[in-house]
């Protein structure tokens, strides 16, 4: 099994503030990996340091056996990590088909060839009756998933997904379960999501890391995450485990 | 290239195109040199909108300065044709690199250090501002007391060395119009211009697309001076005569912004819709006031400003894209 990703011991400092304090993690080649947690947790600014909005005050992380940690967002881009934001960020003002397109020229110069990627993403992701639609006009699971389609054209290794399920309905949900799954699975796409509904968490991850007040609290397989104490009490609430 | 053009544009539109030129290149034939004058100085306002469309309409960054690389292209040439006599076309090899090389300074310190938004235009303005200062005090080009370039005969042409009638110099813009929408289409469907797009509609979001805005944003800024500073060549070489005062001044850079904002700012025809609309009713305005014998300076700049707060106000993405819907047509992309 070979590491994907591998954050170690990074911190993160917003003045006094520790946001992100000495969390380590190993993503496995093809692995659905979750981090879960209270907001304010530091989940985001992990991300963030992953995806190379800001460099970590200390630790290092390694994609695909170099490092990473420090180089910006194209760079680490270029190198296979796709992100969405968790405030969704589509180009509002182009098509979806176009939206897709910028993220298909990544790897792909030629328009043509761009084009029909495009479409094969836009298929993929259940947008190709939808991709003649300015991006501002969608719904917001669609804006969603138009985000994960637009990071799918980049033709990631790495897809990094964050709280791409917040405020869709439990169906909703379960559909984009069921896209990621195949992505997965037919398509070797590995995942790592910040995630909040415990329903998509518990149907994808095969691992799951903890973070509270930036820490990590528990790391393990989903079934026996949910059990800790720790994360039962700074969570999940104790109604969460049946 | 031609031929991916006859597939991708509708027929529609390559029709309406085609018209349109056509008519533009037989109106000499028919006009006297009154609608010329008027009309060459449209098609400087299309053609100048156009290549500032590229930086604010494609990239999204604003710029207030435009009058700068006008002035550096028009400055460029005429001096270089008063001191030794170089004909325009040549003098181009020099104003096209300079007003880039110059552009590609302001970008890099805009774009080194995240200058955007408003701040970015303030930038503009003060490189315009430097420059108006500078050659004002620059001896070698006459600093206040202006350029002046030889007036020749109305009677003979000299396409080289741009002496002659309106009529040479409409047929010079109208191409250069042309081309320049022809360019602005071919970036806007390839690569670099999805990516402009892309920075123009949300520059975090195009990062972590992969896309190096550093990069592009410093190509859009570049190519737009460069192609701007041609219409700064035709400037110096219709009028005549050059003063820092007048060539780099904030006015000249609102001139050149009014076509694309009140056409479409971000569309290809907006540039070229707008400039008709703005001075054929300036014109209009001026016929008028002049039948009924008013004399009021300043009129219009008051009437632009009253032309652009309807625009603002009853069709904020521009006239074009309104005509655009009425026509059956439609252009991919705001």
């Amino acid at each position: 099994m070979t590491v994907l990703l591998k954050v170690e011991g990074i911190t993160k400092r917003f003045r006094g503030l520790v946001a992100v304090d000495n969390v380590s993690l190993e993503v496995p080649q093809g692995a659905i990996y979750a981090v879960i947690g209270p907001n304010g947790a530091g989940k985001t600014t992990l991300f963030n340091m992953i995806a190379g909005e800001f460099a970590p005050n200390a630790g290092t992380i390694a994609f695909n056996g170099e490092r990473v940690d420090g180089l910006s967002p194209d760079v680490i881009c270029r190198r296979g990590v796709g992100r969405t934001f968790q405030i969704v960020k589509p180009f509002p003002a182009l098509s979806v088909e176009d939206n897709v397109m910028v993220g298909a020229l990544l790897r792909k110069p030629d328009i043509g060839a761009a084009r029909e990627w495009t479409r094969v993403v836009l298929d993929r992701l259940d947008l190709f009756d939808k991709r003649a639609q300015r991006a501002s006009s969608l719904t917001l699971p669609d804006r969603k998933r138009l985000e994960v389609a637009r990071a799918i054209a980049t033709e990631p290794k790495l897809l990094l997904l964050d709280e791409v399920m917040a405020g869709l309905r439990p169906t909703e949900t379960d559909r984009m379960v069921d896209v990621f799954r195949r992505l997965n699975q037919n398509h070797g796409v590995t995942i790592l999501l910040i995630e909040h509904v415990m329903r998509a968490v518990m149907a994808l991850a095969q691992e799951i890391l903890v973070l509270h007040h930036g820490a990590a609290i528990a790391k393990g397989a989903p079934k026996d995450v949910v059990r800790e104490k720790a994360v039962i009490e700074s969570y999940l609430g104790a109604e969460a485990v049946h | 290239m031609i031929g991916r053009i006859l597939r991708d544009v509708p027929r529609r539109t390559l029709v309406l195109l085609a018209c349109f030129f056509a008519v533009l290149a037989a109106v000499p034939f028919i006009a006297g040199d009154y609608v010329l004058t008027i009309l060459i100085l449209i098609l400087y306002f299309a053609y100048t909108g156009q290549a500032w469309n590229i930086l604010m309409g494609f990239t999204g960054y604003l710029s207030l300065g435009h009058a700068l690389f006008t002035g550096l292209g028009a400055y460029s040439a005429a001096s270089l044709f008063v001191h030794f006599g170089v004909a325009p076309w040549l003098g181009l090899l020099a104003a096209i690199p300079i007003a880039m090389a110059v552009a590609g300074l302001m970008g890099f310190l805009a774009f080194r250090f995240r200058v955007s938004g408003v701040y970015f235009a303030i930038l503009t303005i003060a490189f315009a501002e430097f420059a108006r200062i500078g050659f004002d005090h620059f001896a070698w080009v006459s600093g206040s007391s202006g350029l002046f370039l030889p007036v020749a005969q109305y009677a003979h042409n000299d396409l080289w060395r741009l002496r002659g009638n309106p009529m040479m110099f409409y047929y010079i813009i109208l191409v250069a119009t042309a081309l320049a929408f022809l360019i602005s289409y071919l970036l806007l469907r390839s690569r670099t211009g999805y990516f402009w797009l892309a920075i123009r509609e949300d520059e975090q979001a195009a990062r972590a697309t992969g896309i190096d805005t550093f990069r592009y944003k410093m190509m859009a800024v570049m190519i737009s001076a460069g192609m701007t500073s041609f219409g700064g060549v035709f400037y110096a070489f219709y009028y005549n005569n050059l003063f820092p005062e007048q060539v780099f001044h904030i006015a000249r850079s609102i001139e050149i912004i009014l076509a694309p904002m009140v056409g479409g700012i971000g569309t290809l025809f907006g540039p070229i819709v707008g400039a008709f609309v703005l001075e054929t009713a300036s014109e209009g305005l001026r016929v008028i006031l002049e039948a009924f014998g008013i004399d009021v300076p300043g009129i219009k700049q008051v009437f632009w400003g009253f032309v652009l707060l309807a625009i603002v106000i009853a069709l904020p993405e521009g006239v074009w894209p309104w005509i655009a819907r009425r026509l059956g047509l439609k252009e991919r992309g705001p």
